[in-house]
């Protein structure tokens, strides 16, 4: 799970990197480059409970 | 953003970024005695000596091969073009520093700037495996991130890459900025800090089974206020010599950042002094030097660039959350952080770099901000924790049960760093 989660980060960043190139207006940049951040912080999220799930399981 | 190397440079501003850019490791000294304090008694001589083994590695690394792809100067194999747009990804130097005599005196400090920002960030992830991460393990994070990751990023950031050119290619303001360094040492220092405790797993006893995380406080928390104060000085150096190099700022406008540098760090901290006192009944002294450190980080980002009043309310930010994200990543999400690097350096870091474009009034500016936190987080924190899993893999980052229960000074040093000193029996190991 953690590692699902960090492999949807990069899509993230290559959201936002899309949205730069695609749109010349700053409003759809601005909400494309949003949803990559938004993106990002899911993976993040998915990482950080894989890590809280492996760690319930080992007792650690 | 980001005078070229052939770009005037006074013999005045010479003189004084060199100036300054040596009182600058007093920052690396500082966060080395921080991180020392927070760790436990059985196991500072090795979280110092320690420190001086990955400044020791990462300066070597990155000087030898590291500073051939952060240089100025990009060669066209390392510039791409998409839609008739450059994307300048890395720079093309000598190795071995070949023929750095001969280049300009604002590449030199440039690069001098370069070496001390990554013996700190790789220093960081240090700071946060206390007592268990393995010598060999630092030196291992210290040979790879100067190579591999921080060159690339300083490019980007400092060396005239696609990041400090998304204004003139994007019309986004002016760039990506980062002056003192939020992005290329701090944020990614703490996410390399992220990366190594998801690695190493928490300390023996942190997290039991049942119930709460089991408190570790530091073993000397004088050193760690020492540390915060020994942190400012090299703090004031380090963000004026970055708003002269990569700002070109004069040298009479330095007085301005060393303000806002020391006006951050004191919001910062009256506001986590505040809310430590109102969490706990009392102030708690480690997330107060928590906080103090998390505004020196932001005005890192953000101290040349915004005025006295906005490092105020930045500092002031910084300060709230510093501490409660330490609670919250130490608590809800088991993440063992003694240092609390991932708050202090990452997520202070990241606010710094967001605030310059909510505080800097040009057009685009916010959004080439937020292309740069998207690039840190969606590339560099994935690419580092890859880089971690394989060493691991290769040169286990954790010490064995044994050795950590040992302490990691006898283990791996035969001595303690308090041989007079009677160390009591750790209750978490019965």
């Amino acid at each position: 799970m953690k590692y699902a989660g960090l492999l949807v980060m990069p899509a993230g960043f290559f959201l936002s990197i899309a949205a730069i190139m695609l749109f010349p207006a700053s409003i759809e940049r601005v909400a494309f480059v949003l949803c990559g951040l938004a993106v990002e912080a899911m993976g993040l999220i998915v990482a950080v409970r894989g890590h809280m799930q492996k760690r319930g399981e080992s007792g650690a | 953003m980001n005078p070229s190397p052939s770009t005037p440079f006074s013999d005045v501003s010479f003189a004084l970024s060199l100036g300054l850019l040596l009182v600058a490791p007093l920052a690396i000294a500082g966060v080395a005695l921080i991180n020392t304090g927070l760790g436990r008694s059985r196991s500072a001589a090795q979280s110092l000596l320690g420190s001086l083994v990955v400044i020791s590695t990462a300066v070597i690394a990155f000087l030898a091969v590291g500073a051939a792809f952060s240089a100025a100067s990009a060669g066209s194999d390392h510039i791409f073009r998409i839609s008739g747009r450059q994307w300048d990804w890395a720079g093309a130097s000598s190795l071995f520093l070949r023929g750095f005599a001969s280049v300009s005196a604002r590449t030199q400090l440039a690069l001098l700037f370069e070496t001390m920002a990554v013996a700190l960030a790789t220093m960081i992830p240090w700071g946060s495996g206390a007592d268990r991460l393995r010598l060999p393990a630092g030196a291992a994070i210290a040979s790879v991130l100067p190579v591999l990751v921080f060159p690339f990023l300083a490019h980007w950031t400092w060396g005239g890459g696609w990041l400090s050119q998304l204004g003139v290619n994007f019309s986004l303001g002016m760039g990506f900025l980062d002056a003192g360094g939020a992005a290329c040492v701090h944020v990614l220092g703490g996410l390399s800090a992220l990366a190594a405790v998801w690695i190493a797993g928490p300390r023996k006893g942190k997290f039991p089974r049942e119930g709460l995380a089991t408190a570790m406080p530091g073993h000397n928390l004088i050193y760690v206020l020492f540390g915060c104060m020994l942190a400012l000085a090299g703090w004031l150096a380090w963000n004026m010599a970055g708003a002269m190099l990569w700002l070109n700022a004069a040298p009479t406008s330095l007085v301005i950042t060393a303000i806002n540098t020391l006006l951050a760090a004191a919001a910062a901290l009256v506001a986590a002094f505040s809310v430590t006192r109102v969490r706990f009944g009392k102030p708690d002294a480690s997330l107060c030097a928590n906080g103090w450190l998390a505004g020196l980080v932001t005005s890192s980002a953000c101290a040349a660039l915004v005025t006295p009043f906005e490092a105020v309310v930045i500092g002031m930010v910084a300060g709230i959350i510093a501490p409660l994200l330490v609670e919250l990543f130490e608590l809800a999400l088991s993440i063992d952080d003694p240092a609390g690097a991932v708050s202090v350096h990452a997520a202070a870091g990241l606010w710094g770099l967001a605030a310059v474009g909510i505080f800097t009034p040009r057009s685009g500016q916010f959004l080439a901000q937020l292309i740069g936190i998207s690039t840190l987080l969606g590339l560099v924190l994935p690419v580092v924790y890859l880089i971690f899993w394989l060493i691991d893999h290769v040169l286990p980052f954790r010490a064995d049960p044994d050795g950590e229960r040992l302490g990691m000074d006898l283990h791996e040093l035969g001595g303690g760093a308090y041989p007079e000193f009677v160390i009591h029996r750790d209750e978490s190991y019965r």
